[in-house]
C-alpha cells in the first residue's frame, strides 16, 4: 500500500483525539461519572501526558538515568540468558542422557509461572539491578533454549553427514555445524526473547527498585497520579517498539542466508 | 575451464590393491519403534573399485545403491563384511573420499566459496590459501562469479556444481556419487555428465557412481554393476564398458555399442525393476 504510514499515523491521530475528548472536563456532557473531572482521574488527559513525557525529556532529562537503568537490564538478561539457553540447548540436544534425565525438570521449570519469582531475586540479590536481570534470565533462558534444542534436532543429516565427509572434527561440527543451525532459529525467537527480557525488566522494577522506568510508574502509582504512569507507559512502549526495530535490523542483517518466500533479487 | 598445467599428470598408485573395496557387505536395519522388525537392505555384496577406474551401480528404486556407497564412506558400519580402502580396512569416516550427495548437502549459512573451502578449512588450511583454492575450484566448474552467493540464490544446477567443487576441491582418491544429476533438468544433466567426465579424465580418481539411470551409467562408466530388487539386493551382473574414451555422453548414446550394451544390460536389469515396482506396489 503506498499511504501505508500516512493511515498508520491518522489511526494514532484519531486514537489520541478521542482520548483527548473523552477527557477533557466540560467538553463532553457526563455519562458515566457523576463529576466531569472523574475521567480525566482514571485515564489521564494526553496533553498533561504529552507535557510530563516533554518535561522528563527536555526541561528536567531525569528520565535518561531510569531508560538508562531499564536498558542496561534489558540487555545483561537478554545476554546472559541467551548465553545460557544456548549452552543448555546444545548440550541437552546433543547428549541425549541428560536430556532424557533432565526432561521432566526442564518441562517443570518451563510451565511455572517465572514471574512469581520476582520477589525471591528481590531477596537474594537485592533491590538494585541485579534481581531485574535474574528475573529477565529466566524468562529469556527457555525461549532460547527451547530454539537451540529444536534447531539442533533439525539439522540436516545430509548437511552433517557432508561436514564429516569434508573432514569436520566434533568440535568444527559444532561450530561449523549446530551452531550456524541452532542461531537460526534463536534469531527466529530473537523478537520474544527481547521483548520477555525487557517484561522481566520493568515487571522487577515494578515490584521494588530504587531507579529504572518501572520504578517512576510505581511512583506516580503510589501518588494516584495517572498522568505520570500514562507517560511512563507510552516511553516503555516507544522503548519497546525501538528495541524490536533494532532487533529487525540485526536479524535481517545475520540472516541474510536465508531465504525468504517471494524474494527476487535483480542483478 | 583453466590450462591443464594446473593440474598433476596421472599417476595412478601402482598398488595392486583396489582403491575401495567391499567384502560380503551386508547391512540389516532394525526397525526403531520395534526392535523385533528387520529389514535386510543388501546381502554379501563384492565390490572393487579400482585406482583410476569409474564405476557405476545401477538397480531399481529402494534396492540399497544409497546403503552401499554409506558403507563405503565409513557412515554406516556394515552387519557383517569388510571394507578395504587402498588394502587397508576402513574405520570410521573414509578419509580418502569425497562424497557427493544425492539431496541438496550444502551448508545453507555459507556462501558457494564458503561451502567450497569448508573442506580445505576444516584440513586446518590457513583461511586466505583456502579462500585461494575454493576460488579456483569454482572458476573450474563454471562458478567464477558466484561465490558471494548463498545456496538458495542458485538454481540446482549451480548447487550440484557448488557440491562437485566442494568434494572435489579436497581431492580425494576417491569419489562416491549418489545420483549427484537426478534432480536436474536433462540439458544441464548432460552438461555436468560431460564436465565430470573431463575432470575425471585429467585426475583419474576411483570413482563409484550410483544411478537409477543406466544411459548415464553406460555413457559415463569402465564398468557397470547391476544390483537386484530389495530386500537382501545383491549383485548380479558385471559389463565391462569398452566404449573409447573420451566420450561425450550425448553423441555416443546413438553408437551401435552403446546400444549393444545397453541391450544386453537392459535384459538383466529389467527383470528386476519389474520386481521392485511390484513389491511397492503390494506395500501400498
Amino acid at each position: 500500500m503506498k499511504h501505508l504510514r500516512l493511515y498508520q499515523i491518522g489511526l494514532l491521530v484519531v486514537l489520541v483525539a478521542f482520548w483527548w475528548a473523552m477527557t477533557k472536563p466540560g467538553l463532553l456532557p457526563n455519562l458515566m461519572f457523576d463529576n466531569d473531572r472523574q475521567a480525566a482521574f482514571f485515564f489521564g488527559e494526553p496533553l498533561t501526558v504529552a507535557s510530563r513525557i516533554w518535561n522528563w525529556f527536555v526541561i528536567t532529562g531525569d528520565i535518561y538515568r531510569h531508560l538508562l537503568v531499564t536498558l542496561t537490564e534489558t540487555l545483561l538478561a537478554f545476554g546472559i540468558g541467551s548465553v545460557l539457553g544456548l549452552a543448555g540447548g546444545l548440550w541437552l540436544a546433543l547428549s541425549p542422557l541428560a536430556s532424557a534425565i533432565l526432561e521432566p525438570y526442564v518441562k517443570a521449570a518451563n510451565s511455572m509461572p517465572r514471574i512469581i519469582l520476582a520477589p525471591i531475586f528481590a531477596v537474594w540479590f537485592g533491590l538494585g539491578i541485579a534481581s531485574k536481570v535474574a528475573l529477565g534470565v529466566t524468562l529469556v533462558f527457555f525461549i532460547v533454549f527451547f530454539n537451540v534444542y529444536q534447531g539442533v534436532k533439525e539439522v540436516s543429516p545430509v548437511v552433517l553427514a557432508n561436514a564429516r565427509m569434508l573432514g569436520a572434527s566434533p568440535r568444527q561440527l559444532l561450530r561449523h555445524v549446530y551452531l550456524p543451525s541452532a542461531t537460526s532459529w534463536v534469531f527466529s525467537s530473537l523478537h520474544t526473547s527481547v521483548g520477555l527480557a525487557f517484561v522481566g525488566a520493568v515487571v522487577g522494577e515494578y515490584l521494588g527498585s530504587s531507579q529504572g522506568v518501572g520504578y517512576l510508574i510505581l511512583q506516580a502509582e503510589g501518588s494516584f497520579d495517572i498522568n505520570t504512569v500514562m507517560a511512563g507507559i507510552l516511553v516503555l512502549t516507544a522503548f519497546a517498539l525501538v528495541l524490536d526495530a533494532l532487533v529487525g535490523r540485526i536479524e535481517r542483517r545475520l540472516m541474510k542466508w536465508q531465504p525468504r518466500s517471494g524474494e527476487t533479487e535483480k542483478l | 575451464m583453466t590450462d591443464a598445467s594446473a593440474f598433476p599428470a596421472p599417476d595412478p598408485a601402482p598398488s595392486s590393491a583396489p582403491a575401495l573395496s567391499l567384502d560380503g557387505v551386508s547391512c540389516t536395519f532394525i526397525s526403531r519403534d520395534s526392535p523385533g522388525q528387520r529389514y535386510t537392505a543388501v546381502a554379501d555384496v563384492r565390490l572393487a573399485v579400482a585406482a583410476g577406474e569409474f564405476v557405476s551401480v545401477v538397480g531399481p528404486t529402494g534396492c540399497g545403491k544409497s546403503t552401499l556407497l554409506n558403507v563405503g564412506a565409513g557412515l554406516l558400519a556394515p552387519s557383517t563384511g569388510t571394507v578395504a580402502v587402498f588394502g587397508r580396512p576402513l574405520e570410521g569416516i573414509n578419509k580418502r573420499a569425497g562424497y557427493m550427495f544425492q539431496s541438496e548437502s550444502l551448508m545453507p549459512w555459507r556462501t558457494a566459496l564458503g561451502n567450497v573451502m569448508a573442506g580445505l578449512e576444516f584440513r586446518g588450511l590457513p583461511l586466505p590459501e583456502a579462500r585461494a583454492q575454493a576460488g579456483e575450484w569454482l572458476k573450474r566448474v563454471g562458478l567464477g562469479g558466484f561465490g558471494d552467493r548463498y545456496p538458495h540464490q542458485l538454481s540446482g544446477g549451480m548447487r550440484k556444481r557448488t557440491s562437485l567443487a566442494q568434494t572435489l576441491a579436497l581431492d580425494p582418491d576417491i569419489i562416491l556419487m549418489d545420483e549427484p544429476f537426478s534432480a536436474l533438468d536433462i540439458q544441464t544433466r548432460q552438461l555436468m555428465e560431460n564436465e565430470v567426465l573431463e575432470l575425471w579424465q585429467r585426475k583419474r580418481k576411483a570413482v563409484l557412481f550410483i544411478t537409477h539411470d543406466l544411459d548415464e551409467a553406460i555413457a559415463m562408466s569402465d564398468r557397470v554393476l547391476v544390483m537386484s530388487a530389495g530386500p537382501a539386493a545383491r549383485m548380479i551382473g558385471e559389463f565391462m564398458i569398452d566404449i573409447p574414451r573420451p566420450r561425450d555422453v550425448a553423441e555416443i548414446k546413438t553408437s551401435a555399442r552403446f546400444l549393444e550394451l545397453h541391450a544386453a544390460i537392459w535384459a538383466v536389469l529389467r527383470e528386476e525393476v519389474l520386481e521392485g515396482y511390484a513389491q511397492q506396489l503390494r506395500a501400498a
